[in-house]
């Protein structure tokens, strides 16, 4: 199993949710993050003094997925993510040992 | 006395009134999250304080009888407001002020006690304990604004037979307050921002407004309360009160269009923070010109008011004065440029019947406008300076470092502003209930053994 995690623009959340719910993925986990990257912070002026602020807010979008599944879910983010704007975010994918489903005590990949 | 002009004072009290919570979201919106508490009940704590002060001896040792030299009246002679009670014939005031009742002159001016008190906190924010504050508050209004008060806004035979020196001597035209309220204010500001020093991190941390939509709320009720403060300073339902309506009405949009402007021109983008300093800058200006300049006149006075706050609260940066929310660039600059505005502008055209130097009556009124301001200015600052000081040394005026970069809110007053967390059954932090701090005589004691807590 393998837990895809996407750091993406805001106003992108619709469209990655869509995208994967058309490709069958049945649930999601949801964050709102703040960092920097590329794209670094922004300036912002308060009766004229002005601060420099480093972290951009950005949207974390966490999924569970079968290790068939895997690619089909990093395409299907990049794809919806994508502006071709700097500060788009990154996905990246991490291996899972094991995942249990509360309320049933299911486990491995019918936890899903 | 006159059911009209009775009406409207007791009206325009109330709205005056209004401005010191207004205050207290405008202010609070300002500081860091972790301080909005502290900010709002220094508001709260002179609104408390100063109207039980002013029944007590303010009014008097505001509008008694001169003492000798305009300094000051006999606080004891309407002593909890005694020798002012009174009616006759169903509800007519037996003490009159003009054409109003007295008690409704007492409840005009006490507001204006207030907020001029309250308006000094903005200067000390995050950083000045309670108590002490509080005992400031006291000492303040005692030395500093009820002589000051009855230097400008006590008139000979108006409420006792002799008043104060800067509206009978001087003559200097201050209609509702730029040298008694805002110069008085701004300069108490400064001085107790000098006593207590700087914000741990001032001009290195971020200090940003944590809730602009309490800055503007705030604005807004200063706004609308200011009607009250300008217009009923005429003490009457009649033409006077009209005018100084709308000359107040267009310096504020003036001001807050200069603001905007300044803002524009120099940092890029027109701010909510700007518009509602903005506003607020011309509403101190056209305080004490109010009466005397056309609505031309104020449109001008306001919009100067709006670029040179708007420049003047960088000062502090340069000068290192953590003036933490900007009393001396609004308050004490704008009451400066509103005092001498009268000076420059006045028409005899308006009710107050001068002309300034802009009009053709040459530097006459200028100089008693600018002797009047920095009268108030020094003696406030000096005194000030030295109340701070007293309160530093003795009980201590500032809260410990450590108090400071946890949060004053939690510090001293054991509370928190927001809380935003749905962990914990929505209080969260691991919030749980462990029953009352001080419970009753005979209740079971709280139980802080168990678990839990």
């Amino acid at each position: 199993m393998k837990l895809v995690t996407a750091i993406v623009k805001p106003f992108k959340l619709d469209d990655v949710k869509n995208a994967l719910e058309l490709i069958g993925i049945a649930g999601l986990t949801v964050s709102e993050v703040q960092g920097f990257g590329r794209q670094r912070g922004h300036t912002e002026v308060y009766r004229g003094a002005e601060y420099q602020v480093d972290f951009v807010p950005k949207v974390r979008i966490e999924v569970v997925v079968s290790e068939a599944d895997a690619t089909r879910v990093v395409d299907a983010v990049v794809e919806a993510a994508s502006t071709g704007q700097i500060g788009d975010g990154k996905v990246w994918v991490t291996t899972i040992d094991e995942i249990v489903r509360v309320r049933t005590g299911e486990r491995g990949d019918d936890a899903l | 006395m006159n059911t009209g002009d009775t009406a409207w004072v007791l009206a325009s009290a109330a709205l005056v009134l209004l401005m010191t919570p207004g205050l207290a979201l405008f202010y609070g919106g300002m500081v860091r999250a972790k301080s909005v508490l502290n900010m709002m009940m220094m508001s709260f704590g002179a609104l408390a304080l100063i109207s039980v002060l002013w029944v007590l001896y303010g009014y008097s040792e505001a509008f008694g009888n001169d003492v000798g030299g305009g300094l000051v009246a006999n606080p004891f002679q309407f002593w909890s407001l005694h020798g002012l009670l009174g009616t006759k014939d169903g509800g007519v005031a037996t003490h009159l002020v003009a054409t109003v009742p007295a008690m409704a002159f007492v409840a005009f001016q006490a507001v204006f006690a207030i907020i001029t008190v309250a308006l000094i906190s903005g200067a000390i924010a995050d950083r000045a304990r309670f108590g002490p504050w509080m005992v400031f508050c006291a000492i303040w209004a005692t030395v500093v604004y009820f002589p000051v008060a009855h230097w400008v806004f006590a008139f000979d035979g108006a409420q006792s037979a002799h008043g104060g020196w800067i509206a009978n001597s001087l003559k200097a035209i201050d209609f509702a307050g730029g040298t008694a309220v805002h110069i008085n204010a701004g300069a108490a500001g400064l001085a107790l921002a000098l006593v207590l020093g700087k914000r741990v991190g001032f001009g290195r941390d971020p200090m940003r407004p944590h809730n602009l939509t309490l800055v503007m709320t705030g604005a807004g009720l200063l706004w609308f309360g200011w009607f009250g403060f300008n217009a009923g300073s005429a003490l009457s339902a009649n033409g006077q009160a009209a005018e100084v309506w709308v000359t107040t009405m267009a310096a504020t949009g003036a001001a807050a269009l200069g603001w905007l402007a300044t803002e524009r021109i120099r940092d890029g983008h027109a701010t909510s923070l700007g518009a509602a300093s903005g506003v607020v800058a011309g509403l101190v200006a056209i305080t004490p010109s109010c009466s005397s300049v056309t609505p031309f006149g104020a449109i001008v006075v306001g919009l100067i008011a709006g670029v040179v706050c708007a420049l003047a609260v960088g000062l502090k940066y340069r000068l290192g004065f953590d003036d933490s929310l900007d009393v001396v660039g609004v308050h004490l600059v704008g009451g400066l440029w509103g005092t001498l505005s009268v000076g420059l502008f006045a028409s005899a055209s308006t009710t107050a019947g001068v002309d300034g130097l802009f009009y053709g009556g040459g530097l006459d009124q200028l100089w008693r406008q600018a002797v009047g301001a920095f009268a108030v200015l020094i003696y406030s600052f000096v005194i000030t300076l030295f109340i701070g000081w007293a309160i530093q040394k003795t009980i201590g005026f500032r809260i410990s470092e450590e108090d400071e970069v946890t949060g004053i809110d939690s510090a001293v007053h054991a509370e928190t502003a927001y809380d935003v967390s749905s962990i914990g059954g929505g209080a969260g932090r691991g919030t749980s209930l462990v029953g009352q701090a001080h419970p009753a005589p005979g209740a079971p004691a709280r139980d802080t053994e168990g678990a839990g807590v």
